[in-house]
């Protein structure tokens, strides 16, 4: 789908202090922490505190892209949070946030749940939204405390993180010149009511689920819009870990330098519903007006949405203005294994 | 003893998330009969190697399924099953069914589908061929019974750990010829010594993979594969022996008696000797399971596997190439299918249709195991 006039007016991000090592897990479990590490190119994952979750991580990262947006809050008409970890099954994480910005009540809000890629479906709704004029400005949010269970694999990469874009038509410091989705029915990876930690589908994650996604909706992207790899300056892929965008980029035909800047798992895990949208986000805080960056997500389940993103002259306006990508990932603090577990609540006391 | 193999057929092997395990079996059963120029009505019996359709995709009764499938209803059709090794025995029992004047025209396929669940589960399911009471019921899995084999195999003969790298090393080289093999990725020594630990000393690069695949062969006896070919490829040999099903009853650890066993009678049915062989399949689950092979089948003295191995004797252009399509490592290890796929590399070579891998044979042998040497079955092949 091609568009003209919409893009992003601003954008936050948020990831918790807390970090833990691949060799801290792999100690723990008596994994090859090594290998692990050069299997998977990841180093360390960020966790949320104890008084954290999906709703206070949503809530400040879209405290920073208001700021960072200079609006008025009562001028954002819709709210969407994507989450596989919604605080609540049952009541909105997106009423939570309006309230905490100040845009309630006229506005219209709700969850989605799109494994790791709820976050990019409500930027397509914004979108909508914003392009028949029935909102002035839409706010998309990927947000998430990912449970990995003790001792499998994805506890060395499920992290916590959040990130929140402004959707709108003036003031844009990126347009939006297109989107493409490609979805099937595909049980990769899933968690049922009531089960604390996802089950996944080991290696039928890859080929017939992530790569086949995350390929055919960059493909469809770059068709609807007449574009190739060298058009864009920038990609970024959903990243489960530090293999997978690498190796789906070199399918695509992207260059390294191309999908560097976006690739920030090894340092702070899989953000879930916040992991494409904060690569895109720190890809956002270095590019220049002029500059095309390649935006594909991927959810479990599964599908992909891909955007193509052209940075505006508005981007210079609002560099400086709230805490970037990096200013978040320096500022860390170590836990141990038992202390994780204390704060991920991976211990119950029955009483 | 002869036994006409007219027509071969296989499957691309790998993980076929797409395809179902019926649609395997078809699909190599028609490449076979298209390769024969048999038709279907003309197939009297099937014989089907499978280790465990029943826990790997919940289906048993698979022979009628396979017939019903196939559209070869009404014809007999038969599963045999001895863990890995179920698809040598399909084609012993294909083999015999034609000697015994029975059948004319039979088709022996394997066929296996495991990645429909969880590696763990897999890993169970294989392990289910190991002795339940005091192997499995106590952790034990193949990993752990062949790590077992080449710890004993290391500290009795002086077997290096780059010595069974190397089998991975020149197996996956071999696949990368081979169009329907898993793996097509030169892999180096260091490759194997760097990857993750499975059971020590074993390393990720030293086991087989987890498969879905399906083999096919068109089996005549020697007067009707004439209406079909003036250059059929004939069984002359078959051998098959058991052993304890259980490692540790064992008078030695690092020797598979149901091989040599097993390899006496096939040589001794086709007047042959270890020296007329000029290319071998044989069974490497486990790189370990590679050096055993070419030590118990006669090709080198027990104990120089691993040297035999390191001087490039089982290469292609060595003295006896081994494992040209890959073997089980790189090409891949559907274990219901693997007896039968290393009847169709033979085959190939000996028509001399192994485009890449080619090698220079008239005689060749298949050599296929089950559990970590329970059960072994050997075939010769000679061209006609």
């Amino acid at each position: 789908m091609k568009l003209e006039g919409v893009g992003i007016v601003g954008y936050g991000v948020y990831i918790p202090r807390y970090r833990i090592k691949v060799e801290e897990i792999a100690k723990i479990w008596g994994g090859d922490a090594k290998s692990i590490s050069n299997g998977l190119k990841i180093f360390e994952k960020a966790v949320a505190d104890y008084d954290e979750d999906a709703a206070t991580i949503a809530v400040e990262a879209a405290r920073n892209a208001v700021r960072m947006a200079s609006i008025d809050p009562k001028d954002i008409g819709a709210i969407y949070v994507g989450s596989e970890s919604h605080p609540y099954t049952v009541k909105p994480t997106a009423t939570i946030v309006a309230e905490a910005i100040g845009a309630s009540p006229e506005l219209t809000a709700a969850d989605y749940e799109f494994a790791c890629k709820a976050g990019t479906a409500g930027i397509q709704t914004c979108m909508g939204l914003v392009a028949s004029n029935i909102i002035k400005y839409g706010l998309a949010i990927g947000s998430d405390t990912a449970q990995g269970a003790p001792g499998d694999a994805l506890e060395y990469t499920a992290s916590s993180g959040g990130v929140a874009y402004i959707i709108g038509k003036d003031k844009l410091i990126a347009s939006i010149e297109g989107t493409y989705s490609y979805t099937t029915d595909t049980p990769d990876f899933w968690r049922k009511e009531g089960q604390p930690y996802p089950r996944h589908g080991g290696r039928f994650t890859g080929a017939p689920a992530f790569f086949k996604h995350v390929y055919n909706a960059s493909i469809g992207l770059m068709e609807s819009l007449n574009l190739k790899p060298q058009d864009f300056d920038y990609a970024v892929f959903h990243q489960p870990n530090g293999k997978f965008p690498r190796k789906v980029a070199k399918m695509l035909g992207f260059t390294i330098e191309q999908i560097e800047e976006g690739i920030l798992v090894d340092k702070i895990g899989n953000t879930y519903s916040g992991s494409s949208l904060m690569g895109l986000a720190a890809v956002l805080d270095k590019a220049e007006s002029g500059e095309r960056i390649m935006l594909t997500s991927f959810g479990s389940g599964a599908g992909s949405d891909s955007f193509s993103i052209l940075v505006e002259e508005g981007i210079k306006k609002i560099r400086g203005k709230v805490p970037s990508v990096e200013d978040y990932i320096k500022r860390k603090k170590y836990l141990d294994y038992a202390t994780y577990a204390k704060l991920r609540r991976k211990i119950k006391v029955i009483s | 003893m002869k036994v006409a193999i007219i027509g071969v057929g296989l499957t691309r092997f790998g993980e076929l998330w797409e395809t179902s395990f019926s649609h395997l079996f078809v699909e190599a059963g028609a490449n076979a009969l298209r390769d024969a120029g048999v038709d279907g009505k003309d197939v009297e019996a099937i014989f089907v190697g499978n280790m465990s359709a029943g826990r790997f995709v919940d289906q048993e009764h698979i022979s009628c399924l396979i017939a019903d499938q196939a559209g070869l209803n009404p014809i007999p059709a038969t599963r045999i099953e001895a863990a890995c090794a179920s698809g040598g025995h399909a084609l012993r029992q294909g083999i015999m069914s034609i000697l015994s004047g029975f059948h004319d025209l039979v088709v022996v396929g394997g066929v296996e589908k495991m990645t429909d669940v969880m590696t763990e589960s897999t890993t169970q399911t294989l392990a289910t061929a190991a002795d339940q009471e005091w192997e499995a019921f106590l952790g034990m899995t193949f990993p752990g019974l062949y790590a077992m084999m080449a710890r004993r195999h290391m500290y009795e003969f002086g077997t290096t750990r780059e010595q069974l790298a190397l089998v991975s090393v020149k197996n996956h080289r071999n696949a990368i010829h081979n169009p329907y093999a898993q793996y097509h990725v030169e892999i180096t020594v260091d490759d194997v010594l760097n990857s993750p630990i499975i059971a020590d000393p074993l390393r990720l690069l030293d086991c087989s993979p987890i498969t879905d695949g399906a083999a096919c062969v068109v089996l005549a006896s020697e007067r009707k594969a004439r209406e079909y070919t003036d250059s059929p490829i004939y069984i002359t040999g078959s051998g098959q022996a058991t052993s304890t099903l259980s490692l540790h009853s064992r008078k030695q650890i690092p020797v598979v008696d149901s091989t040599i066993n097993a390899a006496k009678e096939a040589y001794k049915r086709a007047g042959k000797s270890p020296k007329d062989i000029q290319v071998a399949e044989v069974h490497d689950a486990f790189t370990i399971g590679e050096i055993m092979a070419i030590e118990n089948l006669g090709f080198f003295n027990i104990g120089e596997g691993g040297k035999a191995t390191e001087e490039g004797e089982t290469e292609i252009g060595g003295k006896i190439p081994v494992n040209t399509s890959g073997g089980l490592k790189a090409k891949g290890h559907p274990v219901g299918a693997t007896g039968v796929a290393q009847a169709v590399e033979i085959v190939l070579q000996l028509r001399g249709d192994a485009k890449g891998r080619q090698v220079d044979a008239d005689i060749g042998l298949t050599h296929n195991v089950g559990g970590s040497g329970g059960t072994a079955v050997v075939h010769i092949y000679e061209k006609g």
